[in-house]
C-alpha cells in the first residue's frame, strides 16, 4: 500500500493483440469516485482481458492506465492490490479446506509474522470490514462449508481486507441463485456509497439495477457508453450483439398430453446423493413427446441427482424410469444412450466434452462405434470430418478448424459443439441442465430456439435450470423441486415470478 | 500463431530445455573431477564412431522403445504404470520357461510362442494393476510399484531355485541362471559380429500398430477419451474402468515382450540384472518421445546412446556410469518444466513480451476482426475470419511475430 487512495481511474488508448486476435482495440474508459460502471458485452467481446490488463496481468501492447490523473504501469497483480485495486474473479480465488481467516491471510502480507500467523489482527480485520459493509462471515468457517453465495461474501471480505478501494467484479452473478443475487445487488449498491465498483455482466437486468453508467465492449471496441437509466435492457442488448435480441418463447398450446405415460416418464425415482442422503425422494414426472418441462429449483436439491440417474450415472435405489416404454432405471449409461437419451450435462467442459479431443472428435464422442464412424474397429477420419463440417455449419461453431481443441473454445462454442453432438443422433428425450449457464445473449438466443425447434419435432425435454426467465419462457410445464420431492407442477402460462421463487425456497401453501 | 511458428517456438523451448540439461550435467562432470568436454564428446560421439557401437544402440533401443509404447498405452489411457520393471521380469520368466519347455518345437512356432508367452507374462502383472485400480480403486502408481518388487524377489527365487540351470550347482560356479534356450528359439542376428536382432523389426512393426490402435480405431479412440477425460468419457457412455483394464493389460504385454525380446535376442537365457533399469528409463523414453510412437522410436535410439555413452565414460573418460543417471534425471526436470513454458498463456505472453523487447520488430497492423469475436454474419463488415481460412492465415502470418501462442488465447480471452 502506500499509495494515495483512487480518485480516477482511467485507460486511454488500451490495445492488446493476440495472434490473429485483436482482443482490445483503442479502449478509452474512465472511472470516476463512488460509481458503479458496468462494462458489458458478449463472451470474447475483451472484457476479461482489459480487466487482466488493468491487474497487471497481462501487458498492453499499447495506451496507458492513469490513476488520479498520473501513468502507471502494472507489472504484475501485486502492484495493482498496492495502488488499490482489487478483482473478484467469476471463478473463486478460495483455498476450499482452509478457513476464512486462513483465506484472507493468505495474502495480508502484514499479517505474516517470521513463524507465524497473525491470526488475532486478521480476524479483527475481517470483523471490521464485515461489519462496515454489512457483509456477515464466519472467520472461522472452512470454505467447503459454505454455500456458493457465502463463498462470494468471502472473496468481497477478503479482497476488501487486502485495501481494495476500486473493485472488479468479473460475473459476480454467475453462480448464484435469484436470491443470492438480489442480495449482492443491494449489497453492493450500499457498498458503492465507499468504494468504486466495476461490474462486468451479461444480464441486462442486473446492469440495469445496479450500475449508473454502463460501456458496452463488442469485439474489443467500446461501441457505447452512456447512463444506465436512460435505456432499456432491450436497446442494451441489441447494441451488445449489435442486432436485435429476441429471446424466443414456447407456445404450449399444441401439446398432445393424451398417454397417460409421458415418452419419458418417471415414477417415484429414489436416488442417493454423493453422501448417502436421499437426494430424491419419490419423483414422479411425465414428460410427453414435444413438451418442454422446465425444472425449477435452488442448485442442489437433487437436480444432479435426478439427470444422472436418468441418464445411467447414478443407480437408482427403487422407482422406474421408461422413455418410450422401455424401463431404464439402473441400466448402463451405454444403453440408455442408444435407446435415445440425449443429454447436456451441467459441466459443459469436463462432463460435455473432453477438452483436449478435437471438435471433431468430440462430435463423435458417444457413437464412435457405429457403423457411420468406423468399420471393422477403423475409424473413418474422412466421415468423421464431413460430419464435423456439417454439423459446424449447421450449429454455427465459430472455431478455426474442426481440427481445433474443443476446450480451447469459448463456453457458447462449446456448448454449441455438445448440443450438434446430442441433437444430430435425433434422441427420444433430452435432459438439458444448466444449458445457457454462463453464456452470452446471442449464443442463448440459439440455444433456446434450438430446443424449441426439437420440441416441435416431438422431442420430450426436461430442462434443468436456476433461471427462472428461462424457465418461463420456455417450458409447457414447470415442475419446483425443493429437498428431492417435485413440490408442485404448474403450466408455465401461469407460473410468476415471485410465485415460482416462493416454491422454490419450499414455501407450498399460499 | 499458426502452426509454423508454433513449431518453431516449441522447438525453441526444447533446445533450450536440452541446454538446461547440459548444463546441469556439466556441473555434475565437474564436481567429480570430470573432463566436462570429453565427457561430453565420448557420450554422445563415441558409440557411433564404429559399426558395433550403433548395433548397441539399437540393441539398447529395442526394449526401451517396446515398453515406452506400451507406457505411452497406459498414460494415454489416464492410467500412470511405473511397473514395467516388474512386467518385463513376469515376461521374461514367462517368456523362458515356454521356450526351455518346448524344446522340439520349429522355429516357426516357438519364436512367435515365447515372445507371446512374455506379452501373456506381462499383461497379467500389468492386468493385476489395472484391476485393482477398475474395481477397487487402488492407486496404480503405489500397485505397480509395489508389484515391481514382488516380481523382482519372485525372479531372484526362481532363477536361484526352481530354474536354476542344474548344471551351475554341479559343475559351474553357482550363478543364478536358467539354462540356455534351445537354439530354434532364438531371434536370429542380423549383421554378423554384433549383437543386433530381429528384435528391432518386432519393435519397429510394433510401433506402427500403436499408432493404429491409438489414433485410428474405436477402442484407441475411447482408450484416449477415457484418459484425456474420464468424466466426460464415462457421460459419453464409454465403460472407462473396462478400457483401464485392457489399457493396463497391453502395457504390461508390451513390457512382458520386451523382456521376451530381450533375452531371445541378446542374452539366450534369463539371467540376473536383465533389466537394468530398462522399466524406469522406458518410462522417460515414453515422456521425451511425447507419447507418440513418432517421438518414441527416436527418443528410444537417443536414450540407447546415453546409456551405452554411459558406459563408455566409465571406460575413456573416467565418468561413474552413474553420473550418466544424472544427466537423465536433469533432462526429466528439463522437459517437464519446459511444459510449462508450452502450454501456459501467461508465461507465453511474458515470453513473447521479453523477446520482442530483445528484438523488437514493429507491431503488425491491427487485423480488422477476430477468430473469437466473429461476429453474426449480418454484423460482419468484413467476411467472418473463421469461415476463410486464407485472410486467417494471412493475419496469422502478421501477427505471429515475436508473439504469444496460438490456440491459447481463446482460454486466455475467457
Amino acid at each position: 500500500m502506500g499509495h494515495e487512495p483512487i480518485r480516477s481511474l482511467e485507460l486511454r488508448g488500451i490495445t492488446k493483440r493476440f495472434p490473429g486476435i485483436l482482443a482490445c482495440d483503442h479502449i478509452d474508459l474512465s472511472i470516476g469516485e463512488h460509481s458503479v460502471r458496468a462494462l458489458v458485452g458478449e463472451n470474447g467481446a475483451g472484457k476479461t482481458t482489459l480487466m487482466n490488463i488493468l491487474m497487471g496481468l497481462y501487458q498492453p501492447d499499447e495506451g496507458q492506465i492513469l490513476i488520479n490523473g498520473e501513468e502507471i504501469r502494472f507489472r504484475s497483480p501485486n502492484d495493482a492490490f498496492d495502488h488499490g485495486i482489487g478483482m473478484v474473479h467469476q471463478h473463486f480465488m478460495l483455498v476450499q479446506n482452509m478457513t476464512v481467516v486462513e483465506n484472507v491471510a493468505l495474502g495480508m502480507k502484514s499479517s505474516h509474522r517470521p513463524f507465524r500467523l497473525d491470526e488475532a489482527a486478521v480476524r479483527k480485520r475481517i470483523l471490521e470490514v464485515s461489519e462496515k459493509h454489512e457483509l456477515p462471515v464466519n472467520p472461522d468457517a472452512l470454505v467447503w462449508q459454505l454455500s456458493v453465495g457465502e463463498q462470494q461474501r468471502v472473496e468481497l471480505v477478503k479482497t476488501l481486507c487486502l485495501g481494495a478501494r476500486f473493485l472488479i467484479l468479473d460475473e459476480p452473478t454467475s453462480a448464484l441463485t435469484p436470491q443470492e443475487t438480489d442480495e449482492l445487488i443491494e449489497l453492493l449498491e450500499k457498498m458503492s456509497g465507499e468504494l468504486s465498483i466495476v461490474f462486468i455482466s451479461h444480464k441486462l437486468h442486473e446492469v440495469k439495477a445496479l450500475s449508473d453508467t454502463v460501456s458496452i465492449l463488442r469485439r474489443g471496441r467500446i461501441v457505447f457508453e452512456g447512463r444506465t437509466e436512460n435505456h432499456s435492457p432491450a436497446e442494451l442488448a441489441a447494441l451488445m450483439t449489435g442486432h436485435e435480441v429476441e429471446l424466443p418463447r414456447v407456445d404450449s398450446t399444441v401439446v398432445d398430453r393424451s398417454d397417460a405415460r409421458g415418452l419419458l416418464s418417471i415414477r417415484e425415482l429414489r436416488v442417493r446423493g454423493d453422501r448417502g442422503n436421499l437426494a430424491l425422494d419419490g419423483v414422479t414426472l411425465d414428460i410427453a413427446a414435444g413438451e418442454i418441462v422446465g425444472l425449477a429449483g435452488v442448485s442442489g436439491n437433487g437436480q444432479r441427482e435426478l439427470a444422472e440417474a436418468l441418464n445411467g450415472l447414478r443407480k437408482p435405489e427403487s422407482g422406474s424410469i421408461t422413455l418410450d416404454g422401455v424401463e431404464m432405471a439402473g441400466s448402463t449409461a451405454r444403453r440408455i444412450i442408444d435407446e435415445g437419451m440425449g443429454y447436456i450435462p451441467e459441466d459443459r467442459n469436463t462432463e460435455g466434452i473432453v477438452p483436449s479431443f478435437s471438435v471433431r472428435e468430440n462430435l463423435v464422442l458417444k457413437d464412435v462405434g457405429e457403423k457411420a464412424w468406423s468399420s471393422g474397429g477403423f475409424l473413418r477420419l474422412r466421415q468423421i470430418a464431413k460430419n464435423a463440417t456439417d454439423l459446424r455449419d449447421r450449429f454455427d461453431i465459430r472455431c478455426p478448424s474442426t481440427d481445433t481443441a474443443a476446450g480451447s473454445l469459448s463456453g457458447g462454442n462449446i456448448q454449441k459443439v455438445i448440443l450438434a453432438r446430442e441433437l444430430a443422433r435425433g434422441p427420444k428425450a433430452l435432459v438439458s441442465v444448466y444449458p445457457t449457464r454462463g453464456l452470452d445473449m446471442g449464443a442463448e438466443e440459439f440455444i433456446h430456439k434450438q430446443l424449441l425447434a426439437r420440441r416441435s419435432e416431438g422431442v420430450a425435454i426436461l430442462l434443468i435450470s436456476e433461471e427462472l426467465e428461462e424457465i418461463m419462457n420456455l417450458s409447457d410445464r414447470i415442475a419446483v423441486i425443493y429437498k428431492g420431492k417435485i413440490l408442485r407442477i404448474v403450466p408455465g402460462k401461469s407460473a410468476t415470478k415471485r410465485s415460482l421463487g416462493l416454491l422454490m425456497a419450499g414455501v407450498s401453501d399460499e | 500463431m499458426n502452426k509454423s511458428m508454433k513449431l518453431a517456438y516449441n522447438t525453441a523451448i526444447v533446445v533450450a530445455a536440452a541446454a538446461a540439461a547440459m548444463i546441469i550435467g556439466a556441473i555434475v562432470f565437474a564436481a567429480v573431477g570430470a573432463d566436462i568436454g570429453k565427457a561430453y564428446t565420448v557420450i554422445l560421439t563415441e558409440p557411433l564412431k564404429d559399426m558395433m557401437g550403433i548395433t548397441e544402440i539399437v540393441v539398447r533401443a529395442i526394449p526401451l522403445s517396446l515398453i515406452a509404447l506400451g507406457i505411452a498405452i497406459a498414460f494415454r489411457s489416464g492410467i500412470l504404470n511405473i511397473g514395467a520393471e516388474g512386467q518385463m521380469l513376469i515376461g521374461i520368466l514367462a517368456s523362458s520357461a515356454t521356450a526351455i519347455a518346448l524344446p522340439d518345437m520349429p522355429k516357426i512356432i516357438i519364436v512367435p510362442l515365447a515372445v507371446l508367452a512374455g506379452a501373456a507374462g506381462g499383461a497379467l502383472w500389468g492386468g493385476l494393476a489395472g484391476f485393482l485400480k477398475a474395481r477397487l480403486g487402488v492407486n496404480e502408481i503405489l500397485s505397480t510399484v509395489m508389484l515391481n518388487y514382488i516380481a523382482a524377489q519372485f525372479y531372484t527365487f526362481l532363477l536361484r531355485g526352481p530354474l536354476m540351470d542344474p548344471e551351475e550347482l554341479v559343475t559351474g560356479s553357482g550363478t543364478p541362471q536358467t539354462v540356455r534356450i534351445p537354439r530354434q528359439a532364438w531371434l536370429d542376428r542380423i549383421i554378423p559380429g554384433t549383437r543386433l536382432h530381429t528384435g528391432v523389426f518386432i519393435a519397429l512393426a510394433l510401433a506402427v500398430l500403436v499408432f493404429f490402435l491409438l489414433w485410428r480405431t474405436s477402442v484407441g479412440f475411447r482408450m484416449r477419451a477415457a484418459g484425456a477425460e474420464a468424466k466426460a468419457a464415462r457421460y459419453a457412455g464409454i465403460h472407462v474402468e473396462r478400457y483401464l483394464i485392457l489399457a493396463m493389460l497391453l502395457s504390461g504385454a508390451f513390457a512382458g515382450m520386451a523382456g521376451a525380446v530381450e533375452i531371445l535376442g541378446v542374452h539366450r537365457r534369463a539371467i540376473e540384472g536383465v533389466s537394468g533399469g530398462y522399466g524406469f528409463t522406458g518410462i522417460v523414453v515414453a515422456l521425451f518421445g511425447g507419447l507418440h510412437p513418432a517421438g518414441i522410436v527416436p527418443a528410444s535410439l537417443f536414450f540407447g546412446l546415453l546409456l551405452l555413452g554411459a558406459d563408455m565414460t566409465q571406460r575413456l573418460a573416467d565418468v561413474p556410469a552413474n553420473m550418466v543417471l544424472v544427466l537423465q534425471g536433469a533432462i526429466i526436470m528439463a522437459i517437464v518444466s519446459a511444459r510449462q513454458f508450452m502450454n501456459n498463456p501467461y508465461v507465453q505472453d511474458k515470453v513473447a513480451r521479453t523477446l520482442l523487447r530483445w528484438f523488437g520488430k514493429p507491431e503488425p497492423p491491427a487485423p480488422p476482426g477476430s477468430i473469437e469475436a466473429c461476429p453474426d454474419p449480418s454484423d460482419a463488415p468484413s467476411p467472418c475470419l473463421a469461415d476463410d481460412p486464407e485472410a486467417l492465415a494471412k493475419l496469422q502470418a502478421q501477427a505471429a511475430v515475436g508473439s504469444g501462442e496460438g490456440t491459447d488465447t481463446t482460454e486466455a480471452q475467457r
